[in-house]
Protein backbone atom coordinates (compact mmCIF):
# COMPACT_ATOMS: atom_id res chain seq x y z
CA UNK A 1 0.00 0.00 0.00
CA UNK A 2 1.11 3.30 -0.74
CA UNK A 3 1.09 6.02 1.81
CA UNK A 4 -0.40 8.56 -0.51
CA UNK A 5 -4.11 9.52 -0.28
CA UNK A 6 -4.23 7.36 3.26
CA UNK A 7 -6.00 10.15 4.59
CA UNK A 8 -7.50 12.91 2.52
CA UNK A 9 -10.40 15.91 2.69
CA UNK A 10 -13.70 14.30 1.57
CA UNK A 11 -15.72 16.31 -1.08
CA UNK A 12 -19.11 14.26 -1.25
CA UNK A 13 -21.28 17.37 -2.82
CA UNK A 14 -24.88 17.39 -3.21
CA UNK A 15 -26.04 14.34 -4.94
CA UNK A 16 -24.20 12.09 -2.98
CA UNK A 17 -26.47 13.43 0.09
CA UNK A 18 -29.41 12.94 -2.51
CA UNK A 19 -29.90 10.42 -5.49
CA UNK A 20 -26.44 9.37 -5.10
CA UNK A 21 -26.61 7.87 -1.74
CA UNK A 22 -25.66 4.87 -1.88
CA UNK A 23 -22.50 6.12 -3.88
CA UNK A 24 -21.53 8.06 -0.55
CA UNK A 25 -22.41 5.14 1.56
CA UNK A 26 -20.10 2.66 -0.46
CA UNK A 27 -17.43 4.95 -0.94
CA UNK A 28 -17.42 5.82 2.68
CA UNK A 29 -17.05 1.73 3.61
CA UNK A 30 -14.97 1.17 1.10
CA UNK A 31 -13.03 3.61 2.76
CA UNK A 32 -13.13 2.09 6.04
CA UNK A 33 -12.95 -1.38 4.67
CA UNK A 34 -9.72 -0.25 3.31
CA UNK A 35 -8.25 1.12 6.50
CA UNK A 36 -8.84 4.37 4.65
CA UNK A 37 -9.24 7.49 6.60
CA UNK A 38 -12.24 10.26 4.87
CA UNK A 39 -12.70 13.62 6.29
CA UNK A 40 -15.64 15.34 5.41
CA UNK A 41 -15.05 18.66 4.49
CA UNK A 42 -16.17 21.44 7.37
CA UNK A 43 -19.62 23.36 5.81
CA UNK A 44 -18.92 22.59 2.09
CA UNK A 45 -20.88 24.21 -0.25
CA UNK A 46 -22.15 23.55 -3.29
CA UNK A 47 -19.50 23.15 -6.20
CA UNK A 48 -21.82 25.48 -8.90
CA UNK A 49 -22.73 22.30 -10.42
CA UNK A 50 -24.18 23.24 -14.09
CA UNK A 51 -26.99 25.69 -12.80
CA UNK A 52 -24.30 28.16 -11.69
CA UNK A 53 -21.29 27.20 -13.70
CA UNK A 54 -24.00 28.15 -17.03
CA UNK A 55 -25.22 31.19 -16.27
CA UNK A 56 -22.03 32.89 -14.14
CA UNK A 57 -18.97 30.38 -14.52
CA UNK A 58 -16.82 33.03 -12.47
CA UNK A 59 -19.03 32.54 -9.28
CA UNK A 60 -18.81 28.54 -9.88
CA UNK A 61 -15.48 29.13 -9.78
CA UNK A 62 -15.37 31.07 -6.65
CA UNK A 63 -17.95 28.59 -5.00
CA UNK A 64 -15.26 25.42 -5.74
CA UNK A 65 -12.81 27.47 -4.40
CA UNK A 66 -14.09 28.27 -1.09
CA UNK A 67 -14.13 24.17 -1.28
CA UNK A 68 -10.89 23.80 -1.84
CA UNK A 69 -9.76 26.71 0.53
CA UNK A 70 -12.15 24.75 3.55
CA UNK A 71 -9.35 21.87 2.95
CA UNK A 72 -6.81 23.94 3.20
CA UNK A 73 -7.41 25.45 6.27
CA UNK A 74 -8.00 21.89 7.48
CA UNK A 75 -4.53 21.38 6.48
CA UNK A 76 -5.24 19.10 3.58
CA UNK A 77 -3.33 19.42 0.51
CA UNK A 78 -5.87 17.11 -1.33
CA UNK A 79 -9.58 16.85 -1.61
CA UNK A 80 -11.04 13.51 -2.82
CA UNK A 81 -14.81 14.13 -4.69
CA UNK A 82 -16.11 10.88 -6.32
CA UNK A 83 -18.90 12.75 -8.04
CA UNK A 84 -17.60 13.46 -11.88
CA UNK A 85 -19.58 17.00 -11.57
CA UNK A 86 -18.04 18.05 -8.95
CA UNK A 87 -14.51 16.73 -9.60
CA UNK A 88 -15.11 18.41 -12.71
CA UNK A 89 -15.81 22.00 -11.07
CA UNK A 90 -12.98 21.67 -8.65
CA UNK A 91 -10.56 21.00 -11.18
CA UNK A 92 -12.00 23.57 -13.34
CA UNK A 93 -11.53 25.91 -10.07
CA UNK A 94 -8.11 25.04 -9.71
CA UNK A 95 -7.04 25.64 -13.41
CA UNK A 96 -9.06 28.88 -13.48
CA UNK A 97 -7.24 30.26 -10.59
CA UNK A 98 -3.93 29.28 -11.97
CA UNK A 99 -4.53 30.78 -15.55
CA UNK A 100 -7.16 33.71 -15.57
CA UNK A 101 -6.92 36.99 -13.51
CA UNK A 102 -10.30 37.75 -13.77
CA UNK A 103 -11.28 34.48 -12.15
CA UNK A 104 -9.07 35.14 -9.28
CA UNK A 105 -10.25 39.14 -9.27
CA UNK A 106 -13.74 37.64 -8.56
CA UNK A 107 -12.70 34.83 -6.57
CA UNK A 108 -10.48 37.20 -4.27
CA UNK A 109 -13.69 39.73 -4.05
CA UNK A 110 -16.18 36.91 -3.20
CA UNK A 111 -13.87 35.44 -0.51
CA UNK A 112 -13.10 38.84 0.98
CA UNK A 113 -16.86 39.45 0.77
CA UNK A 114 -17.90 36.00 2.67
CA UNK A 115 -15.26 37.11 5.41
CA UNK A 116 -12.36 34.02 4.35
CA UNK A 117 -9.25 33.75 2.82
CA UNK A 118 -8.68 33.69 -0.84
CA UNK A 119 -7.96 30.40 -2.26
CA UNK A 120 -4.48 30.56 -4.04
CA UNK A 121 -3.81 27.96 -6.60
CA UNK A 122 -1.63 25.04 -6.14
CA UNK A 123 -2.05 24.38 -2.59
CA UNK A 124 -4.89 21.75 -2.39
CA UNK A 125 -5.59 19.12 -5.72
CA UNK A 126 -8.54 17.16 -6.33
CA UNK A 127 -8.69 13.36 -7.21
CA UNK A 128 -11.53 11.66 -8.25
CA UNK A 129 -12.32 8.31 -5.64
CA UNK A 130 -10.84 6.12 -8.36
CA UNK A 131 -7.39 7.92 -7.90
CA UNK A 132 -7.83 7.22 -4.40
CA UNK A 133 -8.12 3.85 -4.91
CA UNK A 134 -5.72 2.97 -7.21
CA UNK A 135 -2.67 4.98 -5.35
CA UNK A 136 -3.73 4.30 -1.92
CA UNK A 137 -4.35 0.68 -2.42
CA UNK A 138 -3.37 -0.29 -6.05
CA UNK A 139 -4.68 -3.53 -7.63
CA UNK A 140 -1.75 -5.92 -5.83
CA UNK A 141 -3.69 -4.04 -2.50
CA UNK A 142 -7.12 -4.94 -3.78
CA UNK A 143 -6.02 -8.16 -4.97
CA UNK A 144 -4.86 -8.98 -1.56
CA UNK A 145 -7.72 -8.17 0.17
CA UNK A 146 -10.65 -9.76 -2.01
CA UNK A 147 -12.64 -12.06 -0.28
CA UNK A 148 -15.56 -12.74 -2.31
CA UNK A 149 -14.11 -12.30 -5.85
CA UNK A 150 -16.52 -10.92 -8.58
CA UNK A 151 -15.12 -13.52 -10.76
CA UNK A 152 -17.22 -13.87 -14.10
CA UNK A 153 -19.29 -10.68 -13.60
CA UNK A 154 -19.07 -9.09 -16.52
CA UNK A 155 -19.00 -5.68 -16.70
CA UNK A 156 -18.70 -2.84 -18.60
CA UNK A 157 -17.23 0.45 -17.28
CA UNK A 158 -18.81 3.70 -17.58
CA UNK A 159 -16.90 6.63 -17.07
CA UNK A 160 -19.05 9.22 -18.31
CA UNK A 161 -18.29 12.81 -19.95
CA UNK A 162 -16.84 14.54 -17.25
CA UNK A 163 -14.11 12.78 -15.79
CA UNK A 164 -11.61 13.42 -18.64
CA UNK A 165 -13.06 16.37 -20.11
CA UNK A 166 -12.13 18.83 -20.84
CA UNK A 167 -8.59 17.45 -21.12
CA UNK A 168 -6.81 20.88 -20.27
CA UNK A 169 -8.11 20.64 -16.57
CA UNK A 170 -6.44 17.35 -16.07
CA UNK A 171 -2.78 18.34 -16.03
CA UNK A 172 -1.97 14.93 -14.63
CA UNK A 173 -3.48 12.48 -16.84
CA UNK A 174 -2.00 11.21 -20.44
CA UNK A 175 1.27 10.93 -18.67
CA UNK A 176 1.94 7.71 -20.03
CA UNK A 177 2.31 4.13 -18.28
CA UNK A 178 0.29 4.28 -14.58
CA UNK A 179 -1.55 7.56 -15.64
CA UNK A 180 -4.90 7.61 -16.65
CA UNK A 181 -6.04 8.45 -20.21
CA UNK A 182 -8.27 11.22 -21.18
CA UNK A 183 -9.06 9.21 -24.38
CA UNK A 184 -9.59 5.95 -23.33
CA UNK A 185 -10.24 5.76 -18.98
CA UNK A 186 -8.62 2.93 -17.70
CA UNK A 187 -8.64 2.98 -13.73
CA UNK A 188 -11.88 1.84 -13.13
CA UNK A 189 -11.21 -1.07 -15.41
CA UNK A 190 -8.28 -1.77 -13.85
CA UNK A 191 -9.43 -1.63 -10.15
CA UNK A 192 -12.57 -4.14 -10.91
CA UNK A 193 -10.08 -6.77 -13.07
CA UNK A 194 -8.65 -6.73 -9.90
CA UNK A 195 -11.25 -7.98 -7.83
CA UNK A 196 -12.28 -10.78 -9.99
CA UNK A 197 -14.33 -9.03 -12.72
CA UNK A 198 -14.28 -9.60 -16.84
CA UNK A 199 -14.08 -6.16 -18.18
CA UNK A 200 -16.13 -6.52 -21.51
CA UNK A 201 -14.55 -3.85 -24.23
CA UNK A 202 -17.30 -0.94 -24.03
CA UNK A 203 -16.76 1.46 -26.93
CA UNK A 204 -19.54 3.83 -25.33
CA UNK A 205 -17.46 4.44 -22.16
CA UNK A 206 -17.22 8.44 -21.99
CA UNK A 207 -20.13 8.75 -24.71
CA UNK A 208 -23.01 11.52 -23.11
CA UNK A 209 -25.41 10.53 -21.22
CA UNK A 210 -27.44 13.39 -21.83
CA UNK A 211 -27.69 14.05 -18.26
CA UNK A 212 -27.70 17.73 -18.01
CA UNK A 213 -30.99 17.79 -20.52
CA UNK A 214 -32.68 15.12 -18.20
CA UNK A 215 -35.55 16.94 -17.70
CA UNK A 216 -35.50 19.76 -20.28
CA UNK A 217 -35.69 16.92 -23.12
CA UNK A 218 -36.07 13.96 -21.68
CA UNK A 219 -36.70 11.59 -25.07
CA UNK A 220 -32.90 12.72 -26.16
CA UNK A 221 -31.96 11.46 -22.51
CA UNK A 222 -33.27 8.34 -22.69
CA UNK A 223 -32.44 7.84 -26.57
CA UNK A 224 -28.99 7.92 -25.40
CA UNK A 225 -29.13 5.99 -22.48
CA UNK A 226 -30.73 3.24 -23.81
CA UNK A 227 -28.06 2.92 -26.70
CA UNK A 228 -26.12 3.04 -24.00
CA UNK A 229 -28.03 0.16 -21.97
CA UNK A 230 -28.30 -2.00 -25.50
CA UNK A 231 -24.54 -1.38 -26.19
CA UNK A 232 -23.56 -3.03 -23.05
CA UNK A 233 -25.82 -5.65 -23.52
CA UNK A 234 -24.21 -6.46 -27.05
CA UNK A 235 -20.64 -5.98 -25.32
CA UNK A 236 -22.15 -8.79 -22.95
CA UNK A 237 -22.48 -6.99 -19.65
CA UNK A 238 -24.06 -8.18 -16.61
CA UNK A 239 -23.53 -4.34 -14.98
CA UNK A 240 -22.81 -1.45 -16.00
CA UNK A 241 -20.38 0.11 -13.44
CA UNK A 242 -20.37 3.62 -13.07
CA UNK A 243 -18.20 6.27 -10.86
CA UNK A 244 -21.05 9.45 -11.29
CA UNK A 245 -24.29 9.84 -9.19
CA UNK A 246 -25.28 11.63 -12.39
CA UNK A 247 -25.02 9.34 -14.67
CA UNK A 248 -25.80 6.83 -12.52
CA UNK A 249 -29.66 8.22 -11.58
CA UNK A 250 -29.63 8.62 -15.66
CA UNK A 251 -28.95 5.43 -16.76
CA UNK A 252 -31.18 4.15 -14.00
CA UNK A 253 -34.64 6.27 -14.39
CA UNK A 254 -33.95 6.36 -18.07
CA UNK A 255 -33.82 2.82 -18.21
CA UNK A 256 -37.48 2.54 -16.99
CA UNK A 257 -38.66 5.36 -18.97
CA UNK A 258 -37.25 3.67 -22.30
CA UNK A 259 -39.33 0.54 -21.75
CA UNK A 260 -42.41 2.48 -20.46
CA UNK A 261 -41.94 5.20 -23.11
CA UNK A 262 -40.56 3.38 -25.90
CA UNK A 263 -41.36 -0.19 -24.77
CA UNK A 264 -37.89 -1.21 -24.94
CA UNK A 265 -36.40 -3.85 -22.12
CA UNK A 266 -32.95 -3.47 -20.93
CA UNK A 267 -32.05 -5.99 -18.32
CA UNK A 268 -28.15 -4.86 -17.73
CA UNK A 269 -27.91 -3.69 -13.66
CA UNK A 270 -26.68 -0.53 -12.58
CA UNK A 271 -23.77 -0.41 -9.73
CA UNK A 272 -21.68 2.19 -8.55
CA UNK A 273 -17.78 0.68 -8.82
CA UNK A 274 -17.46 1.48 -5.05
CA UNK A 275 -20.80 -1.29 -4.36
CA UNK A 276 -19.05 -3.70 -6.28
CA UNK A 277 -14.92 -3.21 -5.02
CA UNK A 278 -17.27 -3.20 -1.14
CA UNK A 279 -18.68 -6.47 -1.93
CA UNK A 280 -16.12 -7.79 -3.07
CA UNK A 281 -13.89 -7.23 -0.22
CA UNK A 282 -16.65 -8.97 1.74
CA UNK A 283 -19.29 -6.23 2.46
CA UNK A 284 -22.75 -6.92 2.53
CA UNK A 285 -25.38 -5.55 -0.16
CA UNK A 286 -27.03 -3.88 2.62
CA UNK A 287 -23.60 -2.02 3.61
CA UNK A 288 -22.98 -0.42 0.57
CA UNK A 289 -26.57 0.58 -0.07
CA UNK A 290 -27.37 -1.48 -3.05
CA UNK A 291 -30.82 -1.29 -1.79
CA UNK A 292 -31.10 2.33 -2.12
CA UNK A 293 -30.54 1.61 -5.98
CA UNK A 294 -33.14 2.43 -7.85
CA UNK A 295 -32.06 -0.10 -10.09
CA UNK A 296 -32.62 -3.51 -8.62
CA UNK A 297 -29.99 -5.83 -8.91
CA UNK A 298 -30.66 -8.85 -6.88
CA UNK A 299 -31.76 -11.37 -8.45
CA UNK A 300 -28.06 -11.39 -10.08
CA UNK A 301 -26.61 -10.42 -6.83
CA UNK A 302 -27.85 -13.56 -5.24
CA UNK A 303 -26.86 -15.85 -8.14
CA UNK A 304 -23.33 -14.67 -7.80
CA UNK A 305 -23.25 -14.87 -4.04
CA UNK A 306 -22.44 -11.40 -3.73
CA UNK A 307 -22.99 -9.25 -0.56
CA UNK A 308 -24.48 -11.59 0.97
CA UNK B 1 -20.27 11.02 -48.65
CA UNK B 2 -20.72 10.61 -52.13
CA UNK B 3 -24.70 11.32 -52.57
CA UNK B 4 -25.34 14.81 -53.58
CA UNK B 5 -27.77 15.47 -51.04
CA UNK B 6 -26.57 14.98 -47.81
CA UNK B 7 -28.60 12.20 -45.99
CA UNK B 8 -30.99 12.91 -43.52
CA UNK B 9 -30.64 11.80 -39.71
CA UNK B 10 -33.87 9.65 -40.28
CA UNK B 11 -32.21 7.78 -43.38
CA UNK B 12 -29.08 7.84 -41.23
CA UNK B 13 -30.81 5.84 -38.72
CA UNK B 14 -32.63 3.25 -40.76
CA UNK B 15 -29.06 2.83 -42.43
CA UNK B 16 -27.24 1.99 -39.17
CA UNK B 17 -30.39 0.24 -37.95
CA UNK B 18 -30.26 -1.93 -41.05
CA UNK B 19 -26.43 -2.45 -40.22
CA UNK B 20 -27.24 -3.62 -36.29
CA UNK B 21 -29.76 -6.30 -37.42
CA UNK B 22 -27.92 -7.85 -40.52
CA UNK B 23 -26.53 -11.28 -39.83
CA UNK B 24 -23.01 -11.83 -39.31
CA UNK B 25 -22.88 -13.67 -42.89
CA UNK B 26 -23.68 -10.85 -44.24
CA UNK B 27 -21.98 -8.45 -42.86
CA UNK B 28 -18.98 -10.74 -43.37
CA UNK B 29 -19.85 -10.92 -46.95
CA UNK B 30 -18.90 -7.34 -47.18
CA UNK B 31 -16.61 -6.25 -44.14
CA UNK B 32 -14.69 -3.18 -45.74
CA UNK B 33 -17.64 -1.78 -47.90
CA UNK B 34 -19.71 -1.89 -44.13
CA UNK B 35 -16.75 -0.27 -42.43
CA UNK B 36 -16.27 2.54 -44.91
CA UNK B 37 -20.10 2.96 -44.84
CA UNK B 38 -19.78 3.68 -40.53
CA UNK B 39 -17.40 6.26 -41.57
CA UNK B 40 -19.99 7.95 -44.21
CA UNK B 41 -22.67 7.82 -41.98
CA UNK B 42 -20.80 9.18 -39.41
CA UNK B 43 -19.86 11.94 -42.17
CA UNK B 44 -23.23 12.50 -42.84
CA UNK B 45 -24.43 13.05 -39.14
CA UNK B 46 -21.96 15.70 -38.74
CA UNK B 47 -22.73 17.45 -42.06
CA UNK B 48 -26.22 17.64 -40.70
CA UNK B 49 -25.25 19.85 -38.02
CA UNK B 50 -22.57 21.59 -39.88
CA UNK B 51 -25.28 22.60 -42.43
CA UNK B 52 -27.48 23.68 -39.41
CA UNK B 53 -24.92 26.11 -38.54
CA UNK B 54 -25.22 27.64 -41.97
CA UNK B 55 -21.57 26.29 -42.91
CA UNK B 56 -20.44 24.17 -45.72
CA UNK B 57 -18.84 21.10 -44.72
CA UNK B 58 -15.02 20.16 -44.54
CA UNK B 59 -13.65 18.24 -47.77
CA UNK B 60 -10.30 17.71 -46.14
CA UNK B 61 -9.44 15.51 -43.64
CA UNK B 62 -7.48 15.48 -39.78
CA UNK B 63 -5.21 12.35 -39.37
CA UNK B 64 -6.53 11.15 -42.61
CA UNK B 65 -10.14 10.69 -41.88
CA UNK B 66 -12.69 13.43 -43.02
CA UNK B 67 -14.85 12.25 -40.14
CA UNK B 68 -12.61 14.00 -38.16
CA UNK B 69 -12.10 17.08 -39.75
CA UNK B 70 -16.10 17.35 -40.06
CA UNK B 71 -15.91 17.01 -36.21
CA UNK B 72 -12.87 19.92 -35.64
CA UNK B 73 -15.10 22.15 -37.65
CA UNK B 74 -18.04 21.16 -35.75
CA UNK B 75 -16.36 21.81 -32.44
CA UNK B 76 -15.00 25.51 -33.81
CA UNK B 77 -17.06 27.84 -31.39
CA UNK B 78 -19.05 25.13 -29.63
CA UNK B 79 -16.72 23.57 -26.57
CA UNK B 80 -19.85 21.12 -25.53
CA UNK B 81 -18.81 19.39 -28.96
CA UNK B 82 -16.62 17.81 -27.15
CA UNK B 83 -18.88 15.55 -26.16
CA UNK B 84 -18.54 13.58 -29.36
CA UNK B 85 -15.10 13.44 -29.86
CA UNK B 86 -14.38 10.09 -28.36
CA UNK B 87 -17.32 9.19 -30.23
CA UNK B 88 -16.01 9.74 -33.36
CA UNK B 89 -12.39 8.43 -32.90
CA UNK B 90 -13.72 5.62 -31.67
CA UNK B 91 -15.60 5.03 -35.18
CA UNK B 92 -12.52 5.81 -36.76
CA UNK B 93 -10.56 3.08 -34.57
CA UNK B 94 -13.65 0.83 -35.80
CA UNK B 95 -13.30 1.29 -39.14
CA UNK B 96 -9.93 0.66 -39.15
CA UNK B 97 -9.81 -2.35 -36.73
CA UNK B 98 -12.63 -3.61 -39.45
CA UNK B 99 -10.31 -2.92 -42.42
CA UNK B 100 -6.91 -4.24 -41.16
CA UNK B 101 -8.73 -7.90 -40.96
CA UNK B 102 -12.09 -8.42 -42.52
CA UNK B 103 -12.22 -11.91 -42.14
CA UNK B 104 -11.35 -11.62 -38.40
CA UNK B 105 -13.77 -13.77 -36.40
CA UNK B 106 -14.98 -11.41 -34.31
CA UNK B 107 -15.43 -8.41 -37.24
CA UNK B 108 -19.17 -8.93 -37.78
CA UNK B 109 -19.28 -8.32 -33.97
CA UNK B 110 -16.80 -5.46 -34.53
CA UNK B 111 -18.94 -3.94 -37.15
CA UNK B 112 -22.01 -4.11 -35.44
CA UNK B 113 -20.90 -2.65 -32.47
CA UNK B 114 -19.47 0.69 -34.83
CA UNK B 115 -22.96 0.90 -35.93
CA UNK B 116 -23.79 1.21 -31.97
CA UNK B 117 -21.22 3.56 -31.94
CA UNK B 118 -22.74 5.64 -35.30
CA UNK B 119 -26.16 5.30 -33.64
CA UNK B 120 -24.49 7.49 -30.39
CA UNK B 121 -23.49 9.93 -32.51
CA UNK B 122 -26.23 10.52 -34.48
CA UNK B 123 -28.33 10.65 -31.23
CA UNK B 124 -26.42 13.15 -29.59
CA UNK B 125 -26.65 15.35 -32.97
CA UNK B 126 -29.70 14.94 -33.46
CA UNK B 127 -30.13 16.22 -29.66
CA UNK B 128 -28.03 19.09 -29.86
CA UNK B 129 -30.05 20.17 -33.20
CA UNK B 130 -32.89 20.01 -30.90
CA UNK B 131 -31.24 21.80 -28.46
CA UNK B 132 -27.89 23.38 -28.91
CA UNK B 133 -26.90 23.40 -25.16
CA UNK B 134 -26.76 18.87 -24.89
CA UNK B 135 -23.08 18.90 -23.72
CA UNK B 136 -22.89 22.12 -22.18
CA UNK B 137 -22.77 21.13 -18.62
CA UNK B 138 -20.51 18.18 -18.82
CA UNK B 139 -17.49 19.41 -21.48
CA UNK B 140 -17.09 22.56 -21.98
CA UNK B 141 -15.45 25.15 -19.38
CA UNK B 142 -16.97 27.46 -21.61
CA UNK B 143 -15.73 30.66 -20.58
CA UNK B 144 -11.45 30.01 -20.97
CA UNK B 145 -12.43 27.89 -24.02
CA UNK B 146 -14.48 30.76 -25.93
CA UNK B 147 -12.08 33.37 -24.63
CA UNK B 148 -14.93 35.13 -23.01
CA UNK B 149 -13.38 35.58 -19.33
CA UNK B 150 -12.19 38.71 -20.17
CA UNK B 151 -15.60 39.79 -22.04
CA UNK B 152 -17.64 39.13 -18.65
CA UNK B 153 -18.54 42.11 -16.58
CA UNK B 154 -16.78 42.34 -13.74
CA UNK B 155 -19.77 42.97 -11.64
CA UNK B 156 -22.02 39.92 -12.74
CA UNK B 157 -21.72 38.20 -9.12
Amino acid sequence: MSGKYRKVAYYPGCALEGTGHPYNRSTRELGKALGLDLVELDNWNCCGAMEVKNVDPKLQTYLSARNLSIAESMGFDTVMAPCNGCYHNLKKAEYDLANDAASREVAGRLSHKAGHKPYEAGKVGTIHALDWIKEAIGEEGLKARVKTALKGLKIANYYGCMYTRPRHIFPEKDRGPGSESTSRPHFMDDLLAAAGAENVEYPLSTACCGGAHTLSDSDTSTRLVLNLLTTAQACGADVIATECPTCHTGLEMHQVRAEKVFGRKTTVKILYFTQLLGMALGLSARKVGVHENFSDSSDLLRARELGR
Amino acid sequence: MSEARPLSLDDVARRIDGMIAMSDEALLAAACERADELLALGEAILERWVISRGETPACGTVEGFRLLALHRQGACGDASFNACRETCRELVYRHNVVRLDPAHADAARRLRLGAMVARHLMLFIGGKLEVAGLGEFCCSARPLRRGEASRQPADTV
